[in-house]
Protein backbone atom coordinates (compact mmCIF):
# COMPACT_ATOMS: atom_id res chain seq x y z
CA UNK A 1 0.00 0.00 0.00
CA UNK A 2 1.21 3.64 -0.38
CA UNK A 3 2.02 5.52 2.71
CA UNK A 4 -0.14 8.60 2.85
CA UNK A 5 0.92 10.82 5.37
CA UNK A 6 0.66 14.03 6.35
CA UNK A 7 3.09 16.87 4.59
CA UNK A 8 3.70 18.33 8.02
CA UNK A 9 5.51 14.80 9.13
CA UNK A 10 7.82 14.29 6.08
CA UNK A 11 10.32 16.50 7.28
CA UNK A 12 10.99 14.03 10.54
CA UNK A 13 13.52 11.93 10.55
CA UNK A 14 13.18 8.32 9.39
CA UNK A 15 14.98 5.87 12.35
CA UNK A 16 13.63 2.62 9.83
CA UNK A 17 12.00 1.99 7.02
CA UNK A 18 10.26 -1.06 5.74
CA UNK A 19 10.14 -1.93 2.30
CA UNK A 20 7.83 -4.40 0.52
CA UNK A 21 7.85 -7.20 3.60
CA UNK A 22 6.92 -10.09 3.38
CA UNK A 23 7.19 -13.09 6.12
CA UNK A 24 6.70 -16.99 5.92
CA UNK A 25 6.31 -19.74 8.72
CA UNK A 26 6.63 -22.53 6.33
CA UNK A 27 4.07 -22.27 3.52
CA UNK A 28 2.02 -19.72 5.70
CA UNK A 29 2.35 -15.98 4.35
CA UNK A 30 2.01 -14.23 7.88
CA UNK A 31 3.15 -10.62 6.12
CA UNK A 32 1.81 -9.21 3.41
CA UNK A 33 4.18 -6.79 1.53
CA UNK A 34 4.40 -4.26 4.36
CA UNK A 35 5.89 -0.88 3.37
CA UNK A 36 6.02 1.74 6.70
CA UNK A 37 8.11 3.96 8.61
CA UNK A 38 9.68 4.16 11.98
CA UNK A 39 9.88 7.93 13.32
CA UNK A 40 12.84 8.84 14.65
CA UNK A 41 12.40 8.92 18.71
CA UNK A 42 8.65 8.81 18.18
CA UNK A 43 6.48 6.14 19.35
CA UNK A 44 4.86 3.43 16.62
CA UNK A 45 1.69 1.55 18.13
CA UNK A 46 0.68 -1.57 15.71
CA UNK A 47 -3.07 -2.46 16.57
CA UNK A 48 -5.44 -5.10 14.89
CA UNK A 49 -6.67 -8.34 15.40
CA UNK A 50 -5.28 -10.98 17.57
CA UNK A 51 -3.27 -13.26 14.73
CA UNK A 52 -3.45 -10.08 11.85
CA UNK A 53 0.62 -10.55 12.23
CA UNK A 54 1.16 -7.60 14.60
CA UNK A 55 3.80 -9.41 16.70
CA UNK A 56 5.26 -11.33 13.90
CA UNK A 57 6.05 -8.18 12.27
CA UNK A 58 7.56 -6.90 15.45
CA UNK A 59 9.74 -9.87 15.73
CA UNK A 60 11.56 -9.12 12.25
CA UNK A 61 13.03 -6.17 13.84
CA UNK A 62 15.31 -7.99 16.03
CA UNK A 63 15.46 -11.10 13.77
CA UNK A 64 13.75 -13.13 16.07
CA UNK A 65 12.38 -15.65 13.91
CA UNK A 66 15.94 -16.63 12.68
CA UNK A 67 15.51 -18.49 16.21
CA UNK A 68 13.37 -21.06 14.42
CA UNK A 69 13.66 -23.50 11.40
CA UNK A 70 11.49 -22.77 8.13
CA UNK A 71 10.72 -19.18 8.33
CA UNK A 72 11.59 -16.88 5.57
CA UNK A 73 12.00 -13.02 5.13
CA UNK A 74 11.05 -11.21 1.62
CA UNK A 75 11.97 -7.39 1.40
CA UNK A 76 13.59 -5.00 3.63
CA UNK A 77 13.92 -3.16 6.63
CA UNK A 78 16.63 -0.39 6.53
CA UNK A 79 18.18 1.17 9.68
CA UNK A 80 18.93 4.92 9.21
CA UNK A 81 21.46 6.50 9.65
CA UNK A 82 23.56 3.62 7.83
CA UNK A 83 21.25 2.82 5.51
CA UNK A 84 21.88 -1.21 6.21
CA UNK A 85 19.06 -3.94 5.65
CA UNK A 86 19.08 -5.98 9.01
CA UNK A 87 16.78 -8.72 7.02
CA UNK A 88 19.90 -8.81 4.52
CA UNK A 89 21.49 -12.87 5.29
CA UNK A 90 25.16 -11.35 5.56
CA UNK A 91 23.50 -8.93 8.36
CA UNK A 92 24.35 -11.43 11.50
CA UNK A 93 21.26 -11.19 13.52
CA UNK A 94 23.13 -11.08 16.72
CA UNK A 95 24.13 -7.52 15.26
CA UNK A 96 20.80 -6.68 14.94
CA UNK A 97 19.83 -7.67 18.36
CA UNK A 98 22.45 -5.84 19.85
CA UNK A 99 21.10 -2.75 18.21
CA UNK A 100 17.25 -3.11 18.93
CA UNK A 101 16.03 -4.39 22.07
CA UNK A 102 12.93 -5.90 22.63
CA UNK A 103 10.29 -6.69 25.70
CA UNK A 104 8.18 -9.09 25.87
CA UNK A 105 4.55 -9.81 26.62
CA UNK A 106 4.92 -11.75 30.19
CA UNK A 107 7.76 -10.60 32.32
CA UNK A 108 10.84 -12.60 31.82
CA UNK A 109 13.64 -11.75 33.97
CA UNK A 110 15.68 -14.42 34.26
CA UNK A 111 16.19 -16.03 37.58
CA UNK A 112 19.52 -14.15 38.90
CA UNK A 113 19.83 -10.74 40.64
CA UNK A 114 18.23 -7.31 39.69
CA UNK A 115 21.50 -6.23 38.86
CA UNK A 116 22.62 -9.32 37.17
CA UNK A 117 19.39 -8.97 34.64
CA UNK A 118 20.13 -5.07 33.93
CA UNK A 119 23.47 -6.08 33.38
CA UNK A 120 23.43 -9.24 31.29
CA UNK A 121 23.33 -7.70 28.50
CA UNK A 122 26.28 -5.82 29.01
CA UNK A 123 27.65 -8.60 30.06
CA UNK A 124 27.39 -10.09 26.27
CA UNK A 125 29.15 -7.37 25.05
CA UNK A 126 32.32 -7.87 27.25
CA UNK A 127 32.05 -5.16 29.31
CA UNK A 128 33.64 -6.48 33.04
CA UNK A 129 34.77 -3.36 34.50
CA UNK A 130 32.73 -3.43 37.39
CA UNK A 131 31.90 0.61 37.91
CA UNK A 132 30.89 0.66 34.45
CA UNK A 133 28.57 -2.25 34.80
CA UNK A 134 27.35 -0.06 38.21
CA UNK A 135 26.91 3.24 36.77
CA UNK A 136 24.99 1.77 33.63
CA UNK A 137 22.54 -0.25 35.64
CA UNK A 138 21.84 2.84 37.98
CA UNK A 139 21.46 4.66 34.81
CA UNK A 140 19.10 1.93 33.28
CA UNK A 141 16.72 1.53 36.62
CA UNK A 142 16.51 5.02 36.82
CA UNK A 143 15.65 5.39 33.25
CA UNK A 144 13.14 2.78 33.65
CA UNK A 145 11.72 4.16 37.48
CA UNK A 146 12.60 1.31 38.88
CA UNK A 147 15.78 2.71 41.03
CA UNK A 148 14.17 4.42 44.09
CA UNK A 149 12.46 0.83 44.77
CA UNK A 150 15.52 -1.70 44.16
CA UNK A 151 18.26 0.38 45.02
CA UNK A 152 18.97 -0.99 48.56
CA UNK A 153 18.34 -4.46 47.12
CA UNK A 154 20.14 -4.96 43.96
CA UNK A 155 21.15 -8.79 44.64
CA UNK A 156 17.66 -10.07 45.38
CA UNK A 157 16.23 -12.30 43.08
CA UNK A 158 14.34 -10.07 40.23
CA UNK A 159 11.23 -13.34 40.82
CA UNK A 160 10.51 -10.81 44.27
CA UNK A 161 9.85 -8.38 42.47
CA UNK A 162 5.90 -7.64 41.84
CA UNK A 163 4.94 -8.23 38.23
CA UNK A 164 4.61 -4.80 37.27
CA UNK A 165 8.65 -4.29 38.65
CA UNK A 166 9.33 -7.60 36.59
CA UNK A 167 8.21 -5.74 33.84
CA UNK A 168 10.54 -2.28 34.34
CA UNK A 169 13.44 -4.47 34.94
CA UNK A 170 12.64 -5.77 31.58
CA UNK A 171 12.46 -2.30 29.73
CA UNK A 172 16.04 -1.33 32.57
CA UNK A 173 17.73 -4.42 31.10
CA UNK A 174 16.75 -3.95 27.25
CA UNK A 175 17.48 -0.14 28.00
CA UNK A 176 20.93 -0.77 29.65
CA UNK A 177 22.65 -1.40 26.04
CA UNK A 178 21.43 1.33 24.27
CA UNK A 179 19.33 0.63 21.88
CA UNK A 180 18.40 2.32 18.76
CA UNK A 181 14.85 1.06 18.58
CA UNK A 182 13.12 -0.57 21.41
CA UNK A 183 10.66 -2.93 21.16
CA UNK A 184 7.62 -3.18 23.21
CA UNK A 185 5.39 -6.80 22.39
CA UNK A 186 2.16 -6.13 24.23
CA UNK A 187 3.90 -4.94 27.76
CA UNK A 188 1.30 -5.10 29.33
CA UNK A 189 -1.22 -7.56 28.52
CA UNK A 190 0.04 -9.55 31.62
CA UNK A 191 -0.24 -6.94 34.35
CA UNK A 192 -3.30 -5.03 36.26
CA UNK A 193 -4.53 -1.58 35.53
CA UNK A 194 -2.28 0.35 38.22
CA UNK A 195 1.29 -1.61 37.12
CA UNK A 196 -0.44 -0.95 33.34
CA UNK A 197 -0.50 2.78 33.86
CA UNK A 198 3.03 2.98 35.09
CA UNK A 199 4.53 1.21 31.95
CA UNK A 200 2.61 3.23 29.63
CA UNK A 201 3.99 6.77 31.80
CA UNK A 202 7.62 4.82 31.37
CA UNK A 203 7.18 4.05 27.82
CA UNK A 204 6.03 8.03 27.06
CA UNK A 205 8.82 9.26 28.95
CA UNK A 206 11.39 7.28 27.10
CA UNK A 207 10.49 8.34 23.45
CA UNK A 208 13.04 11.23 24.20
CA UNK A 209 15.57 8.95 24.37
CA UNK A 210 14.85 6.16 21.93
CA UNK A 211 12.63 5.00 19.09
CA UNK A 212 9.56 2.84 19.87
CA UNK A 213 7.68 -0.06 18.38
CA UNK A 214 4.65 -1.00 20.61
CA UNK A 215 2.30 -3.86 19.62
CA UNK A 216 -1.00 -3.41 21.44
CA UNK A 217 -3.82 -5.20 21.42
CA UNK A 218 -5.54 -2.06 23.49
CA UNK A 219 -6.54 0.69 21.65
CA UNK A 220 -6.98 3.35 23.93
CA UNK A 221 -3.29 1.95 24.95
CA UNK A 222 -2.34 3.00 21.34
CA UNK A 223 -4.38 6.51 21.60
CA UNK A 224 -2.55 7.46 24.52
CA UNK A 225 1.02 6.69 24.02
CA UNK A 226 1.60 6.68 20.47
CA UNK A 227 2.59 9.20 17.85
CA UNK A 228 1.49 6.74 14.91
CA UNK A 229 -0.13 4.15 14.49
CA UNK A 230 -0.55 1.24 11.99
CA UNK A 231 -3.77 -0.87 11.88
CA UNK A 232 -3.00 -4.61 10.39
CA UNK A 233 -5.47 -7.16 9.23
CA UNK A 234 -4.99 -10.82 7.91
CA UNK A 235 -1.25 -9.86 7.82
CA UNK A 236 -1.64 -6.75 5.88
CA UNK A 237 -0.86 -3.13 6.84
CA UNK A 238 -3.97 -1.58 6.18
CA UNK A 239 -3.88 2.06 7.56
CA UNK A 240 -0.94 4.01 8.97
CA UNK A 241 -0.70 7.63 10.03
CA UNK A 242 -0.43 9.97 12.71
CA UNK A 243 -2.49 8.37 15.89
CA UNK A 244 -4.95 11.19 15.62
CA UNK A 245 -6.09 10.83 12.32
CA UNK A 246 -6.11 7.11 12.77
CA UNK A 247 -8.61 7.36 15.85
CA UNK A 248 -10.39 10.45 14.58
CA UNK A 249 -11.11 10.20 10.83
CA UNK A 250 -9.28 7.27 9.32
CA UNK A 251 -9.52 6.88 5.89
CA UNK A 252 -10.52 3.32 5.49
CA UNK A 253 -13.60 1.96 6.27
CA UNK A 254 -11.93 -1.28 7.82
CA UNK A 255 -10.31 0.75 10.27
CA UNK A 256 -12.93 2.82 11.11
CA UNK A 257 -14.80 -1.09 12.32
CA UNK A 258 -12.25 -1.90 14.53
CA UNK A 259 -11.57 1.53 15.95
CA UNK A 260 -15.19 1.88 16.59
CA UNK A 261 -15.56 -1.73 17.67
CA UNK A 262 -17.18 -3.05 15.27
CA UNK A 263 -15.48 -5.64 15.06
CA UNK A 264 -11.92 -7.45 16.60
CA UNK B 1 -44.24 -35.04 42.04
CA UNK B 2 -42.65 -35.64 39.26
CA UNK B 3 -39.16 -33.55 40.36
CA UNK B 4 -38.78 -35.88 43.65
CA UNK B 5 -38.96 -39.16 41.41
CA UNK B 6 -36.26 -38.11 39.40
CA UNK B 7 -34.04 -36.74 42.41
CA UNK B 8 -34.67 -40.26 43.46
CA UNK B 9 -33.61 -42.24 40.38
CA UNK B 10 -30.89 -39.29 40.00
CA UNK B 11 -29.07 -40.76 43.28
CA UNK B 12 -29.90 -44.50 42.61
CA UNK B 13 -27.93 -43.98 39.58
CA UNK B 14 -24.70 -42.10 41.41
CA UNK B 15 -24.99 -44.24 44.24
CA UNK B 16 -24.44 -47.15 41.61
CA UNK B 17 -21.93 -45.44 39.66
CA UNK B 18 -20.59 -44.55 43.25
CA UNK B 19 -19.97 -48.22 43.83
CA UNK B 20 -17.44 -48.59 41.09
CA UNK B 21 -15.37 -46.05 42.25
CA UNK B 22 -15.05 -48.07 45.95
CA UNK B 23 -14.41 -51.08 43.67
CA UNK B 24 -11.50 -49.09 42.18
CA UNK B 25 -10.15 -48.06 45.07
CA UNK B 26 -9.83 -51.45 47.16
CA UNK B 27 -8.19 -53.02 43.95
CA UNK B 28 -5.80 -49.93 43.85
CA UNK B 29 -4.98 -50.18 47.54
CA UNK B 30 -4.27 -54.26 47.40
CA UNK B 31 -2.02 -53.81 44.66
CA UNK B 32 -0.27 -50.60 45.85
CA UNK B 33 -0.08 -53.17 48.92
CA UNK B 34 1.74 -56.24 47.14
CA UNK B 35 4.32 -53.95 46.15
CA UNK B 36 5.11 -52.27 49.15
CA UNK B 37 4.76 -55.32 51.33
CA UNK B 38 6.79 -57.52 49.17
CA UNK B 39 9.58 -54.67 49.58
CA UNK B 40 9.41 -55.00 53.19
CA UNK B 41 9.21 -58.03 53.38
CA UNK B 42 12.12 -58.21 51.79
CA UNK B 43 14.15 -55.42 53.34
CA UNK B 44 12.99 -56.25 56.72
CA UNK B 45 14.54 -60.10 55.99
CA UNK B 46 17.96 -59.05 54.28
CA UNK B 47 17.63 -55.73 57.61
CA UNK B 48 17.45 -58.84 60.26
CA UNK B 49 19.70 -61.35 58.44
CA UNK B 50 22.45 -58.88 57.66
CA UNK B 51 22.16 -56.07 60.49
CA UNK B 52 24.46 -58.46 63.07
CA UNK B 53 27.21 -58.15 60.77
CA UNK B 54 27.62 -55.27 59.91
CA UNK B 55 30.48 -54.12 62.01
CA UNK B 56 33.46 -51.47 61.42
CA UNK B 57 35.48 -54.51 61.00
CA UNK B 58 32.80 -55.65 57.95
CA UNK B 59 33.80 -52.41 55.99
CA UNK B 60 37.96 -53.03 56.57
CA UNK B 61 38.25 -56.42 56.08
CA UNK B 62 39.09 -57.93 52.91
CA UNK B 63 37.31 -61.25 51.54
CA UNK B 64 38.36 -64.46 53.22
CA UNK B 65 37.29 -68.20 53.42
CA UNK B 66 36.17 -67.51 57.14
CA UNK B 67 32.97 -66.10 56.73
CA UNK B 68 32.92 -64.54 60.10
CA UNK B 69 36.16 -62.27 58.80
CA UNK B 70 34.97 -61.46 55.79
CA UNK B 71 34.39 -58.12 54.63
CA UNK B 72 33.71 -55.70 51.95
CA UNK B 73 36.66 -53.55 51.90
CA UNK B 74 37.63 -54.50 48.23
CA UNK B 75 34.36 -54.33 46.77
CA UNK B 76 33.11 -50.59 47.88
CA UNK B 77 36.34 -49.14 47.46
CA UNK B 78 35.87 -51.39 43.31
CA UNK B 79 32.48 -49.81 43.67
CA UNK B 80 33.41 -46.41 44.68
CA UNK B 81 36.20 -46.20 42.32
CA UNK B 82 34.12 -47.64 39.23
CA UNK B 83 31.56 -44.77 39.79
CA UNK B 84 34.07 -42.03 40.02
CA UNK B 85 35.01 -43.25 36.41
CA UNK B 86 31.67 -43.84 35.04
CA UNK B 87 30.65 -40.34 36.39
CA UNK B 88 33.46 -38.85 35.20
CA UNK B 89 32.87 -40.77 31.65
CA UNK B 90 28.86 -39.82 31.38
CA UNK B 91 28.53 -36.44 32.39
CA UNK B 92 30.04 -34.73 30.29
CA UNK B 93 29.01 -36.91 27.34
CA UNK B 94 25.87 -36.87 28.25
CA UNK B 95 25.43 -33.04 28.80
CA UNK B 96 27.13 -32.01 26.13
CA UNK B 97 25.22 -34.56 23.82
CA UNK B 98 22.00 -33.07 25.20
CA UNK B 99 22.44 -29.87 24.95
CA UNK B 100 23.55 -30.54 21.34
CA UNK B 101 20.19 -32.44 20.57
CA UNK B 102 18.39 -29.54 21.81
CA UNK B 103 19.88 -26.13 21.45
CA UNK B 104 22.52 -27.03 18.48
CA UNK B 105 21.75 -29.65 16.33
CA UNK B 106 19.42 -28.70 12.95
CA UNK B 107 15.77 -30.43 12.61
CA UNK B 108 16.18 -32.97 10.17
CA UNK B 109 15.68 -36.41 10.04
CA UNK B 110 19.14 -37.80 10.85
CA UNK B 111 18.65 -36.03 13.92
CA UNK B 112 14.95 -37.01 14.27
CA UNK B 113 16.61 -40.66 13.98
CA UNK B 114 19.18 -39.77 16.16
CA UNK B 115 16.88 -38.62 19.03
CA UNK B 116 14.78 -42.09 18.88
CA UNK B 117 17.75 -44.02 19.13
CA UNK B 118 18.83 -42.70 21.96
CA UNK B 119 15.73 -42.65 23.99
CA UNK B 120 15.58 -46.73 22.62
CA UNK B 121 18.86 -47.16 24.06
CA UNK B 122 18.03 -46.86 27.49
CA UNK B 123 16.23 -49.76 27.15
CA UNK B 124 19.02 -52.08 25.66
CA UNK B 125 19.48 -55.27 28.15
CA UNK B 126 22.93 -54.36 30.17
CA UNK B 127 24.96 -57.76 29.61
CA UNK B 128 24.72 -55.89 25.56
CA UNK B 129 26.77 -53.04 27.51
CA UNK B 130 28.65 -55.59 28.69
CA UNK B 131 29.91 -57.68 25.58
CA UNK B 132 30.40 -53.97 23.65
CA UNK B 133 32.82 -53.27 26.58
CA UNK B 134 34.62 -56.47 26.69
CA UNK B 135 35.32 -56.28 22.89
CA UNK B 136 36.02 -52.50 22.65
CA UNK B 137 37.29 -51.33 25.92
CA UNK B 138 39.05 -54.68 26.92
CA UNK B 139 40.70 -56.51 23.61
CA UNK B 140 40.10 -54.04 21.14
CA UNK B 141 41.56 -50.35 23.25
CA UNK B 142 43.65 -52.69 25.35
CA UNK B 143 41.85 -51.63 29.00
CA UNK B 144 42.13 -54.81 30.16
CA UNK B 145 40.10 -56.08 33.08
CA UNK B 146 40.29 -53.18 35.10
CA UNK B 147 38.46 -50.12 36.73
CA UNK B 148 38.57 -48.09 33.78
CA UNK B 149 36.77 -50.54 31.31
CA UNK B 150 33.79 -51.18 33.96
CA UNK B 151 33.52 -47.67 34.73
CA UNK B 152 33.57 -46.98 31.10
CA UNK B 153 30.68 -49.77 30.37
CA UNK B 154 28.49 -48.78 32.92
CA UNK B 155 28.63 -45.16 31.57
CA UNK B 156 27.65 -46.50 28.21
CA UNK B 157 24.71 -47.62 29.93
CA UNK B 158 23.80 -44.46 32.29
CA UNK B 159 24.59 -42.24 29.12
CA UNK B 160 21.01 -42.22 27.44
CA UNK B 161 19.88 -41.49 31.18
CA UNK B 162 21.90 -38.70 31.45
CA UNK B 163 21.15 -36.86 27.72
CA UNK B 164 17.41 -37.52 28.35
CA UNK B 165 17.69 -36.07 31.72
CA UNK B 166 19.25 -32.89 30.45
CA UNK B 167 17.03 -32.46 27.52
CA UNK B 168 14.27 -32.69 29.58
CA UNK B 169 15.91 -30.56 32.19
CA UNK B 170 16.77 -28.09 29.57
CA UNK B 171 13.22 -27.81 27.65
CA UNK B 172 11.39 -27.28 30.69
CA UNK B 173 13.20 -23.76 30.62
CA UNK B 174 10.34 -21.40 29.41
CA UNK B 175 10.78 -19.88 25.91
CA UNK B 176 10.67 -16.61 27.24
CA UNK B 177 13.71 -17.06 29.06
CA UNK B 178 15.81 -18.31 26.19
CA UNK B 179 14.46 -15.78 23.89
CA UNK B 180 15.00 -13.10 26.33
CA UNK B 181 18.78 -13.62 26.44
CA UNK B 182 18.82 -14.05 22.43
CA UNK B 183 17.09 -10.49 22.19
CA UNK B 184 20.01 -9.04 23.86
CA UNK B 185 22.36 -10.17 22.15
CA UNK B 186 23.38 -13.02 23.50
CA UNK B 187 24.84 -15.85 21.33
CA UNK B 188 24.27 -20.16 21.36
CA UNK B 189 26.88 -20.91 23.67
CA UNK B 190 26.66 -17.54 26.04
CA UNK B 191 22.93 -19.07 26.37
CA UNK B 192 23.93 -22.00 26.76
CA UNK B 193 26.41 -21.86 29.87
CA UNK B 194 24.50 -18.35 31.55
CA UNK B 195 21.48 -19.48 31.19
CA UNK B 196 20.08 -23.02 29.73
CA UNK B 197 22.42 -24.85 31.95
CA UNK B 198 22.56 -22.96 35.27
CA UNK B 199 18.60 -23.23 35.48
CA UNK B 200 18.50 -26.95 34.31
CA UNK B 201 21.12 -28.21 36.64
CA UNK B 202 18.81 -29.23 39.34
CA UNK B 203 16.83 -31.60 36.77
CA UNK B 204 20.78 -32.41 35.04
CA UNK B 205 21.98 -33.45 38.43
CA UNK B 206 19.52 -35.58 39.66
CA UNK B 207 19.60 -37.68 36.41
CA UNK B 208 23.05 -38.16 36.88
CA UNK B 209 22.55 -39.37 40.39
CA UNK B 210 19.74 -41.85 39.57
CA UNK B 211 21.46 -42.85 36.48
CA UNK B 212 24.59 -43.57 38.82
CA UNK B 213 22.53 -45.33 41.01
CA UNK B 214 21.27 -47.35 38.51
CA UNK B 215 24.80 -48.30 37.31
CA UNK B 216 25.63 -48.88 41.19
CA UNK B 217 23.89 -52.16 41.19
CA UNK B 218 24.58 -53.29 37.97
CA UNK B 219 26.02 -56.59 37.89
CA UNK B 220 25.73 -58.47 34.36
CA UNK B 221 28.09 -56.01 32.03
CA UNK B 222 30.60 -56.36 35.13
CA UNK B 223 30.70 -59.89 35.01
CA UNK B 224 31.20 -59.96 31.31
CA UNK B 225 34.07 -57.71 31.67
CA UNK B 226 35.61 -60.13 34.21
CA UNK B 227 35.45 -58.58 37.63
CA UNK B 228 37.10 -60.98 39.75
CA UNK B 229 35.06 -62.45 42.61
CA UNK B 230 37.58 -63.14 45.44
CA UNK B 231 40.21 -60.25 45.96
CA UNK B 232 42.06 -59.14 48.91
CA UNK B 233 44.12 -56.21 47.89
CA UNK B 234 42.98 -52.97 47.06
CA UNK B 235 43.94 -50.84 43.79
CA UNK B 236 47.00 -48.38 43.83
CA UNK B 237 46.01 -45.36 45.87
CA UNK B 238 45.70 -42.30 43.50
CA UNK B 239 47.17 -40.18 45.81
CA UNK B 240 51.38 -40.75 46.00
CA UNK B 241 53.87 -39.03 48.41
CA UNK B 242 56.12 -37.74 45.62
CA UNK B 243 55.67 -35.92 43.07
CA UNK B 244 53.65 -35.92 40.78
CA UNK B 245 51.35 -36.68 44.08
CA UNK B 246 48.45 -38.16 41.70
CA UNK B 247 48.03 -41.32 40.00
CA UNK B 248 46.11 -42.77 37.67
CA UNK B 249 48.11 -46.84 38.17
CA UNK B 250 44.80 -47.92 39.64
CA UNK B 251 42.55 -47.41 36.38
CA UNK B 252 43.98 -50.37 34.69
CA UNK B 253 43.68 -52.30 38.53
CA UNK B 254 41.82 -55.45 38.82
CA UNK B 255 38.52 -55.18 40.86
CA UNK B 256 35.39 -56.49 42.47
CA UNK B 257 32.06 -54.54 42.83
CA UNK B 258 29.58 -54.49 45.51
CA UNK B 259 27.01 -57.03 43.64
CA UNK B 260 29.69 -59.27 42.43
CA UNK B 261 30.81 -59.79 46.24
CA UNK B 262 27.01 -60.52 47.02
CA UNK B 263 26.52 -62.23 44.14
CA UNK B 264 29.73 -64.43 45.09
CA UNK B 265 28.86 -65.10 49.19
CA UNK B 266 24.80 -66.24 47.99
CA UNK B 267 26.50 -69.16 45.57
CA UNK B 268 28.67 -70.50 48.74
CA UNK B 269 26.98 -73.03 50.08
CA UNK B 270 28.00 -72.37 54.24
CA UNK B 271 24.73 -70.83 55.79
CA UNK B 272 27.11 -67.78 57.59
CA UNK B 273 28.22 -66.63 53.61
CA UNK B 274 24.58 -66.01 53.61
CA UNK B 275 24.35 -63.48 56.43
CA UNK B 276 27.71 -61.76 54.54
CA UNK B 277 25.54 -61.94 51.67
CA UNK B 278 22.47 -59.86 53.33
CA UNK B 279 24.59 -57.18 55.03
CA UNK B 280 26.67 -56.02 51.94
CA UNK B 281 22.95 -55.88 50.17
CA UNK B 282 21.77 -53.61 53.42
CA UNK B 283 25.58 -51.60 52.52
CA UNK B 284 24.03 -51.67 48.61
CA UNK B 285 20.48 -50.53 49.52
CA UNK B 286 21.65 -47.73 51.90
CA UNK B 287 24.10 -46.41 49.03
CA UNK B 288 21.42 -46.50 46.67
CA UNK B 289 18.61 -44.85 48.59
CA UNK B 290 21.46 -42.14 49.90
CA UNK B 291 21.91 -41.17 46.41
CA UNK B 292 18.34 -40.90 45.56
CA UNK B 293 17.44 -38.83 48.84
CA UNK B 294 20.74 -36.51 47.56
CA UNK B 295 19.17 -36.33 44.06
CA UNK B 296 15.29 -35.18 46.12
CA UNK B 297 17.27 -33.12 48.45
CA UNK B 298 19.32 -31.21 45.19
CA UNK B 299 16.31 -30.99 43.14
CA UNK B 300 14.48 -29.04 46.04
CA UNK B 301 17.17 -26.84 46.77
CA UNK B 302 18.04 -25.59 43.57
CA UNK B 303 14.97 -25.13 42.44
CA UNK B 304 13.72 -22.79 45.06
CA UNK B 305 14.91 -20.11 44.04
CA UNK B 306 13.15 -20.69 40.08
CA UNK B 307 9.90 -19.94 39.72
CA UNK B 308 7.91 -20.84 36.48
Amino acid sequence: MQLELDKSTESVKYKSEVKDLSFFYGGFNALKKIDMVLHDKKITALIGPSGCGKSTFLRCFNRMHDLYPGNRYDGQIILYPDNVNILASSVDPIEVRMRISMVFQKPNPFPKSIYENVAYGLRVRGIKQRAILDEKVEIALRNSALWDEVKDRLHDLAFNLSGGQQQRLCIARALATDPEILLFDEPTSALDPIATASIEELITDLKNKVTILIVTHNMQQAARVSDYTAYMYLGELIEFNVTDTIFIKPKNKQTEDYITGRFG
Amino acid sequence: MRSVNNLEEIRRIISLHKRWDLIFLIVGVVALMIAILIFMALFLHMLIEGMPRLSLDFFTSFPSRRPESAGILSAWVGTTLVMLVTAFAAVPLGIGSGVYLEEYAPKNLLTEIIEINVTNLAGVPSIIYGLLALGLFVYQLGFGQSILAAGLALALLILPVVIVATREAIRSIPVTIREGAYALGATKWQTVSDHLLPYSSAGILTGIIIGLARAIGETAPIITIGALTFIAFLPPSPIKSEFPYLSFEWLTAPFTVMPIQMFNWVSRPEEAFQLNAAAAGLVLVAMTLAMNGLAIYLRYRMRKNIKW
